[in-house]
């Protein structure tokens, strides 16, 4: 029963706050609706049973993304309310295509039976803690697709770093190899000047 | 306890929502970037709820791969749009068909 109320605050919370980030007038209050979306749907993994996924979904995408766009969202000087321009005007449009496509996937779940294996009615009796399952598993069935996805995080990241870095004209770096090749010979000069003569640079 | 088709049906809804927001905000990237993420949120949530009815703990080694290409695709997307901006001074889609090679 509990679980019961549990879900329903859960699941309407996250459909709320998805609604809220498509119709935001505010980039930043998408996000952080956004953010409110991840930790429902955390909350929704929970009382299915996955702890490890839940707790990630917190730590990737709330720790992670969802601060990366809003530094991204923050640091560009957009005018948002220019980029609304063609809101009104898809609105319809865009109202009819998400209502067909949600009355398709709800008929089709409506009519769905679940096979011999999956009554659909709780979740199986785990038999060890999640996580001790999603190890075992990981790290011998799956360990060739988990070092590709290590794999891609990496690419990820140097791609992103090449694509944003750029050489900037206005700093005054020093410039490392010009001070190696320096010698003391070249730039120390001994000089015995004479009394009221002065040096010659 | 909850019938799985509660799952399916939150996770629907969360999709059609990400979709919807594709539609609507055409012009924007980061929103387009953002509905994005909703989507592979109602695909996390739908491998999720399999798993578990199921008994089986694959969907949820897929869910965590699908979470880690999410965030590759979210820098990696990001960083083109501010490489982007940095050009044009704009995220408007409508300007992206002037960027040539």
């Amino acid at each position: 029963m509990i679980a019961l109320i549990a879900f329903y605050l859960f699941a309407s919370v996250t459909i709320a706050s998805a609604v809220c980030v498509i119709f935001a007038r505010n980039p930043v209050h998408s996000v952080l609706w956004l953010i409110l979306a991840f930790f429902n749907a955390a909350g929704l993994m929970l009382i299915a049973g996955a702890e490890f996924i839940a707790l990630l979904l917190v730590i990737v995408y709330v720790g992670a993304v969802a601060v990366l766009f809003l530094f991204v969202v923050m640091m560009l000087d957009i005018d948002f309310a220019e980029l609304r321009s063609g809101f009104t005007r898809n609105l319809p449009f865009g109202i009819v295509v998400a209502l067909v496509l949600l009355v398709e996937i709800f008929v089709a779940v409506g009519a769905w039976r679940a096979g011999p294996s999956l009554s659909g009615a709780a979740p199986r009796e785990a038999t060890q803690p999640n996580i001790v399952a999603l190890g075992q598993v990981l790290y011998s069935r799956f360990l060739f697709p988990f070092e590709i996805a290590g794999l891609i995080l990496l690419v990820a990241m140097i791609g992103a770093i090449v694509l944003t870095h750029r050489r900037r004209g206005d700093l005054r770096t020093p410039r490392a190899d010009r001070q190696v090749r320096r010698r003391p010979q070249d730039a120390v000069v001994l000089a015995k000047p004479q009394v009221g003569e002065g040096v010659q640079l | 306890m909850i019938p799985l088709h509660y799952y399916l049906f939150v996770a629907a809804a969360l999709f059609v929502l990400g979709v919807l927001g594709i539609f609507l905000n055409r012009r924007n990237v980061i929103l387009i970037l953002m509905a994005i993420e909703l989507i592979l949120l109602a695909v996390n949530i739908n491998l999720v709820a399999f798993s578990a009815y199921l008994g089986d703990i694959v969907g949820q080694i897929m869910a965590m791969f699908v979470l880690t290409v999410a965030a590759a695709e979210a820098a990696i997307g990001l960083a083109i749009l501010v490489i982007f901006f940095r050009r044009r001074g704009s995220i408007a889609v409508d300007d992206v068909n002037r960027m040539r090679g």
